[in-house]
C-alpha cells in the first residue's frame, strides 16, 4: 500500500523527519506513537502534502505511485486521506456541499460520472449513522460551531464517504471523552477491510485498546527508534516515554 | 500648467462639451442650479486631493478617458433588453438617462406611479434636489446641470406592492459618451416596496454615467433596494444614492458590483427622525484594473435609530477596492445603534483594499462598533479542502462562494439571487 523510505523532511529549515522507513500493507493497521516533538504530525502532514514542510530526502511509494510528486488533492484521489489533529472550520461552505464536490472530483479523477443526488443522499444518512453524527450538523458549514468531539466524528464521517485505500488518523483521540472515542473507533473498525489499511498517530495507549493495531511504532526525533507488535504499546505505557528517550538519548 | 488650472481646465473642456448638446431643464429650482454651478467653478470634477476621493480620481478617468465627449447615444429595441429583465418583477427601463414608457411593462399593480421627470410639477417638482445637495459633492452639481430627464416613480399612501419593482438603467453609446441620469423614488407613508436597480451598458464606445437617485421613506414605509451593477469594462460610473429616512421607516439596501471599469458609490443616508432604520451591505469582485469604491455615510440625526453595514470585496490582478464608511451620530441622537463591518480578500500581491472606517458621535448614550479586516485566502481551509480531493481552483471557489455568501444570502428575489450567483461563479 505506501512505502516510505529514509524520508526526510524539514520546516523552515530545521529538520523534523530524520529519515523514517515505514512500510503498510493492505489489511493493516499501524500505529506510530511518540512523545511530543516526535515528529508524528509532520509525517501526517508530510504524506498529506501540506507545502510548509520541505522534504529534503528519500521517497514514498503509494499504491505504486510517487506520492511525493502528487498534489494534496491528487494525493487524496488516489485514496489517501488524513484525518486532522486540529480540523478546519470553514464558515459558509456547507458539509454537504463540500462532500459532494470532494467526492465528485474523486469520482471525476477516476473517469467515473457523478454521483446522482439521489444516490448521494443515500450515502450520507447510511454513514452517518456510523458515527452517530447529528443530521443537522451534516447541513451546517464545514465544522463550524461543532465541539471537539463532533468535528472528530466528523473526520471519520468524510473518511466513510470517501472511502480510501489509506486513512491517516492523526491524533484522532486528542481531546475525545470516552463515548466520543468509542464511536469514533466503532467507525474507523468498521470501515476496515482486507483491501485498506490505516496508520493511526497518537499520543497514548488508550485509543489502541479500541482499534488495535497489528504494529506499533515508536517516533523519537524524526526516526522509528522501535518496532513491534501490539505489546510495544502497552510496554510504552507502562514504563512511559522517559524510558525511550533516556534509551535513544544514549544510542545516539 | 498650475494645479488648479489643470483641475479647471477638465472641468471646463467637460462643460462645454456637454453644453452643446444640453437641452435646458425645467424639474430642478434655480437657485439648485446656480449652486450646482458655483460648486463646479469652485471645486471642479474631484480628484485624489480632495480627501473623499483620495482613491478614487475621478479627473483623471475623465482627463484619460473621455477627452472628446460626443454623446453618440443609440436607442434599443425591446429585443435589446430581454436578457436584463426578471421575470417575478415589474421591469421599468431608463435609456441612456430617460425613462422609456415605451420599453417598460405595464404596470398592473395598485399605488404606484411613474413620471418622466420632465412631467412633473407642484409639490413633487419641491422634492427634487432636496436630499442630494450640489454644495456637497461635485458631481451631484455636474448631474444637477446637465440631467436632462429621469424618473420619478411613487408608491401612493398605504400600499405594500407585492411584486418588486425592476428599474434597468442601460446605456449604449458608439463613441465616448457621458450620461447624467437621475431619479427620484418616494415611498408614502405605510408602503412598502422591493426595487431592484440594474445597471448595464451595452455599446461598444465608453460611457461615463454619473447617477443621481433621491429616496425618499415617510413615515412607516419600508424599502428594500438592490442595487446590481454589471457595466462592463466600456463603463465608468458614479451612483449617488440620497437616501433620507423618516419615523418608524426601513431601508435597506445590497449593493452586488460585477463589472465596470470605474465604479463609485456614494451612498448617503440621513436617518431624519426618531425610531428608524438602515441596513447597507455591499459585495464587490474587481479585476484587471477596475476600481470599486463604496463610500458610504450614515447620519443619524434623531434618537433610537439603528444603523448596519456589512461591505465584503475580493481584489485579484491589479484592481483595487475600497470601503469608506462614516457614521455620523448628532447631538440628539441618543440610543444610536450602528453597526459596521467590512472584510476583504485580497487575490494577488498587486491588488489594493483600502479601508475607512470613520465614526464621528456627539450623542453620550450609544453603541457603534466597527471592525475591518483583509487577507488573502485562508491557507489552512484550502489545504482542508484540497486534502479531501477538491482541486486548487474548485477549493478557492467554494471558498470565496462562501465569503461571499454572508452578503448574497441577504438576496430576498430568488430569481435575482440565482443571477448574481451564476455571474459571482463565472466572474471569479
Amino acid at each position: 500500500m505506501i512505502t516510505i523510505k529514509n524520508l526526510h523532511a524539514s520546516v523552515d529549515g530545521k529538520e523534523i523527519l530524520r529519515g523514517i522507513n515505514l512500510e503498510v500493507k493492505a489489511g493493516e493497521v499501524h500505529a506510530i506513537m511518540g512523545p511530543n516533538g516526535s515528529g508524528k504530525s509532520t509525517l501526517s502532514s508530510v504524506l498529506a502534502g501540506r507545502e510548509d514542510y520541505e522534504v529534503t530526502e528519500g521517497e514514498v511509494i503509494f499504491n505504486g505511485k510517487n506520492l511525493l510528486e502528487l498534489s494534496t488533492e491528487d494525493r487524496a484521489r488516489e485514496g489517501l486521506f488524513l484525518a486532522f489533529q486540529y480540523p478546519i472550520e470553514i464558515p459558509g461552505v456547507s458539509n454537504i456541499n463540500f462532500l459532494r464536490t470532494a467526492l465528485n472530483e474523486i469520482r471525476h479523477y477516476h473517469g467515473q460520472e457523478e454521483i446522482s443526488a439521489k444516490d448521494f443522499l443515500a450515502l450520507v444518512k447510511e454513514k452517518q449513522k456510523l458515527v452517530e453524527l447529528d443530521v443537522k450538523l451534516t447541513n451546517r458549514s464545514v465544522n463550524e460551531g461543532f465541539s471537539g468531539g463532533e468535528k472528530k466524528r466528523n473526520e471519520i464521517f468524510q473518511m466513510a464517504m470517501l472511502n480510501p485505500k489509506l486513512a491517516i488518523l492523526d491524533e484522532t483521540d486528542s481531546g475525545l471523552d470516552i463515548d466520543a472515542l468509542r464511536i469514533v473507533a466503532h467507525g474507523v473498525n468498521t470501515l476496515k477491510s482486507k483491501e485498506n489499511a490505516t496508520i493511526l498517530i497518537t499520543h497514548y495507549q488508550r485509543l489502541l485498546d479500541y482499534i488495535v493495531p497489528d504494529y506499533v511504532h515508536i517516533l523519537y526525533k524524526g526516526r522509528i527508534v522501535k518496532s513491534g507488535g501490539k505489546e510495544l504499546a502497552l510496554e510504552l505505557e507502562a514504563k512511559g516515554y522517559d524510558e525511550i528517550k533516556k534509551e535513544f538519548e544514549i544510542a545516539e | 500648467m498650475s494645479l488648479a488650472e489643470t483641475k479647471s481646465a477638465v472641468t471646463q473642456q467637460l462643460m462645454e462639451s456637454l453644453q452643446k448638446q444640453a437641452p435646458k431643464i425645467a424639474f430642478i429650482p434655480d437657485e439648485e442650479i446656480v449652486s450646482a454651478i458655483r460648486q463646479l467653478e469652485e471645486k471642479g470634477i474631484p480628484n485624489n486631493k480632495h480627501e473623499d476621493y483620495k482613491y478614487c480620481n475621478i479627473e483623471a478617468y475623465i482627463r484619460r478617458e473621455f477627452k472628446s465627449v460626443e454623446q453618440s447615444f443609440q436607442s434599443l429595441d425591446a429585443q435589446d433588453i430581454a436578457a436584463y429583465k426578471i421575470d417575478e418583477a415589474i421591469n421599468l427601463v431608463v435609456l441612456n438617462g430617460s425613462y422609456s414608457p415605451e420599453l417598460s411593462e405595464k404596470v398592473i399593480a395598485k399605488g404606484i406611479s411613474i413620471q418622466s421627470l420632465n412631467d412633473i410639477s407642484g409639490k413633487e417638482k419641491d422634492l427634487i434636489a432636496s436630499q442630494a445637495k450640489s454644495f456637497s459633492d461635485s458631481l451631484i452639481a455636474l448631474n444637477t446641470v446637465f440631467c436632462n430627464n429621469g424618473l420619478f416613480f411613487k408608491v401612493e399612501k398605504n400600499n405594500a406592492i407585492p411584486m418588486p419593482v425592476h428599474i434597468i438603467y442601460i446605456n449604449s453609446a458608439d463613441k465616448p459618451s457621458l450620461s447624467n441620469s437621475r431619479s427620484f423614488i418616494h415611498i408614502e407613508t405605510g408602503s412598502e416596496l422591493t426595487l431592484i436597480e440594474s445597471f448595464v451598458n451595452t455599446g461598444t464606445g465608453k460611457v461615463f454615467s454619473n447617477y443621481v437617485s433621491e429616496k425618499l421613506l415617510e413615515e412607516n414605509a419600508k424599502l428594500t433596494c438592490y442595487t446590481f451593477q454589471n457595466e462592463g469594462a466600456a463603463s465608468y460610473s458614479v451612483h449617488t444614492n440620497s437616501v433620507k429616512v423618516n419615523r418608524y421607516a426601513n431601508y435597506s439596501n445590497t449593493t452586488l458590483t460585477l463589472s465596470g471599469e470605474l465604479v463609485r458609490n456614494n451612498h448617503n443616508v440621513e436617518l431624519a427622525a426618531s425610531n428608524c432604520e438602515a441596513h447597507l451591505n455591499g459585495l464587490f469582485l474587481t479585476k484587471g484594473t477596475q476600481l470599486v469604491d463604496n463610500h458610504t455615510l450614515i447620519d443619524h440625526q434623531m434618537p433610537n435609530c439603528e444603523s448596519n453595514e456589512l461591505y465584503k470585496g475580493i481584489a485579484t490582478d491589479k484592481s483595487s477596492g475600497t470601503f469608506n464608511g462614516k457614521i455620523f451620530v448628532r447631538k440628539d441622537a441618543q440610543k444610536t445603534n450602528a453597526y459596521q463591518s467590512s472584510k476583504n480578500i485580497l487575490l494577488s500581491d498587486d491588488a489594493t483594499i483600502n479601508t475607512k472606517p470613520q465614526l464621528e458621535i456627539y450623542a453620550d448614550d450609544v453603541k457603534c462598533s466597527h471592525g475591518t479586516s483583509t487577507g488573502k485566502i485562508d491557507t489552512d481551509a484550502l489545504f482542508y479542502l484540497k486534502a479531501r480531493g477538491i482541486g486548487e481552483e474548485s477549493a478557492r471557489k467554494l471558498l470565496l462562494q462562501a465569503f461571499a455568501e454572508e452578503v448574497i444570502e441577504k438576496i430576498e428575489v430568488e430569481s435575482l439571487k440565482e443571477r448574481i450567483l451564476q455571474l459571482f461563479e463565472k466572474t471569479l
